[in-house]
């Protein structure tokens, strides 16, 4: 924690306020799922500064949660693009796909 | 055997879901109803212990903190775990009629409620903020598939905007669990305390993202949006579900962090503030439910505005208002649960639920239709009810405590709530006679017409049931009386 600004924890804030501008300003899902994970990846950067900020050098626990939230926030995404997927081709019109998932 | 119950209590339904998955259709409805059945035994079994001998711990597999996952039962998990496992019996029992035959559907209902179920008892059993986080990711990610189930036409894009809050803040509660641990060096509930009570500005980030993302989650003004559609538009038993237990959980970890983690720093513009948003929620809830048209949307504003009596904890921080917020959100869940019930009979028999055209419910719905005036009753906070016991609870702390605005809030909030309900009840019961619809559907069974009804006589029950329920909770954490 020194007086110069770290980059990395530059970066991370970058991606925090990028994911938070998009979240509150887009209406389209799929912008919205995006910044949603550029959010959540600012959010890891943090995690991982937490950890190289610990006494006693790189913490292994803020690394299992990054990883553990990477795990989350990929199945969150997966099921959010099918979400999207499906109401896109309902507004797309007539085309009813059966209910196969 | 009883350190084993927490453990019991989080597994057995999350197994019993997954294995439900793999046997597809076979095995329904026999093999959820045990596992549901089981699970309830094992929370009784779990809340009678804690209520004989205090706490329970379990490290889980026998790994001790930071390493291992520590599972801990007293006395504000127990009650939640006990409202979980009574609106869980009865929704459970209710889902026969709907999902009682072997379908894909009903196989995906019962596969993802025991998941919920086991998420659930997950939450309120962790003690630590990173498993708390993992727990709410569950909670999210089977609580909005159910609401899928409802049909794709209406739920897609109420489950994607859900979706997307959820999300979103469970991101920034995971933010603040973050700073937490950089400050503490540790996620324990009960150690992370003293280390953000002297944290500084950091501490006051970490606080106000992990109070920003559970009041998200919440569905607390102005972050309601998406709770409407989501509870207005999906199957009956899932709508009681989330508004009785999936929102609960929410406002529960608020008032957990509030009386553990973040004691000490609670600052008196912040619990203002909290009660201000609860304020809020109370009096915009209950004027939208007030202009809804559609019945189920009257009732999903009216959990919009029912959990904003929870938050009048914050201001208030005495025991009373301690006992009297926890109390409030029991006998909500009891009553929200028994509304939706009924209400899913209504749709059922009548084929919609818009409120000009219902007329003539009370014959072939009686039993339904007194089931959602007995829980109307709760929500009104008229004696001799549960609802009742938790608002003269708040309104004494408001007394007590002098700050006179929250009990003109209170006294508010009821009139609305009658206002709403009453509403309600007059189309059902004085519009003009004549036959409530061209094609009347099924007649609701008795699964699930009872179901509804006992959850309603319940909620009147809990007005004589304050004593036990409040003592198995115990006092407000860190209180000296």
């Amino acid at each position: 924690m020194s007086s110069i600004p770290d980059p990395f924890g530059l970066a991370a804030a970058a991606l925090l306020a990028v994911g938070f501008y998009g979240f509150v300003t887009h209406r389209h899902p799929l912008r919205r799922l995006l910044a949603i994970n550029i959010f959540g990846n600012g959010v890891f950067m943090t995690l991982i500064l937490v950890a190289r900020w610990m006494p006693g050098g790189p913490d292994p626990i803020p690394h299992a949660m990054v990883l553990t939230g990477i795990v989350i926030a990929v199945s969150a995404t997966a099921f959010g693009l099918a979400l999207v997927r499906r109401s896109m081709t309902q507004e797309d019109g007539d085309r009813r796909e059966p209910d196969d998932d | 055997m009883t350190e084993h119950l927490p453990v019991l209590a989080v597994f057995l339904p999350l197994l019993g879901g997954v294995l439900q998955f793999l046997l597809g259709s076979r095995g329904l409805p026999v093999w959820p109803l045990a596992v549901a059945a089981l699970t309830v035994g094992c929370v009784l079994l779990l809340v009678g212990a804690v209520g004989s001998n205090g706490s329970i711990e379990h490290a889980i597999g026998g790994w001790d903190p930071p390493l291992g996952i520590r599972l801990r039962a007293d006395g504000l998990a127990a009650v939640m775990l006990l409202l979980t496992a009574v609106v869980g019996a009865a929704v459970s029992v209710y889902a026969l009629g709907p999902h009682g035959k072997a379908s894909p559907q009903a196989t995906h209902f019962w596969a993802l409620w025991l998941l919920l179920w086991g998420s659930l008892n997950a939450l309120f059993l962790s003690a630590d903020l990173f498993n708390i986080y993992v727990t709410l990711e569950l909670v999210t990610l089977s609580a909005i598939p159910l609401v899928l189930l409802a049909g794709p036409g209406k739920t897609v894009a109420a489950a994607l905007r859900y979706l997307q809050f959820a999300l979103f803040g469970s991101l920034l509660y995971l933010l603040g669990v973050a700073i937490t641990y950089g400050l503490a060096g540790s996620l324990d509930l009960a150690l992370v305390g003293p280390a953000l009570a002297d944290g500084g500005l950091a501490a006051g980030l970490a606080a106000g993202c992990l109070i920003g993302g559970v009041l998200v989650k919440a569905a607390i003004v102005p972050c309601h949006v998406w709770l409407p559609p989501a509870h207005g538009n999906a199957p009956a038993a899932v709508s009681a579900v989330l508004s009785a237990l999936v929102v609960k959980a929410a406002v529960y970890l608020l008032l957990r962090f509030w009386t553990e983690p973040l004691a000490g720093l609670s600052g008196t513009l912040v619990a203002q503030l909290l009660g201000a948003l609860g304020a809020a929620a109370i009096f915009y809830g209950s004027i939208q439910a007030f202009r809804q048209e559609r019945l189920k949307l009257v009732v999903a504003y009216s959990t919009v505005a029912q959990l904003g009596y929870m938050l009048l904890f914050f201001p208030l921080a005495v025991s009373q208002a301690w006992d009297g917020a926890v109390y409030h959100g029991l006998a909500h869940g009891v009553a929200k649960a028994s509304l939706f019930l009924a209400t899913g009979n209504v749709i059922a028999y009548v084929g919609h639920d818009r409120l000009r055209e219902l007329r003539g419910l009370d014959r072939p719905l009686a039993l339904s239709v007194f089931a959602f005036g007995l829980a109307s009753v709760s929500i009104m906070g008229l004696p001799p009810s549960g609802g009742f016991v938790a608002k003269w609870l708040l309104l004494s702390a408001a007394v007590e405590t002098g700050q006179w605005w929250w009990a003109v809030v209170l006294i508010i909030g009821g009139l609305l709530a009658a206002a709403y309900i009453i509403r309600v009840l007059r189309y059902a019961f004085l519009q003009a006679p004549g036959p409530a619809v061209d094609v009347q559907g099924p007649v609701p069974s008795a699964v699930m017409a009872w179901p509804a009804t006992l959850l309603g006589l319940l909620a009147i029950l809990m007005g004589f049931t304050a004593a036990p329920t409040l003592a198995l909770l115990g006092g407000l954490p860190g209180a000296t009386s």
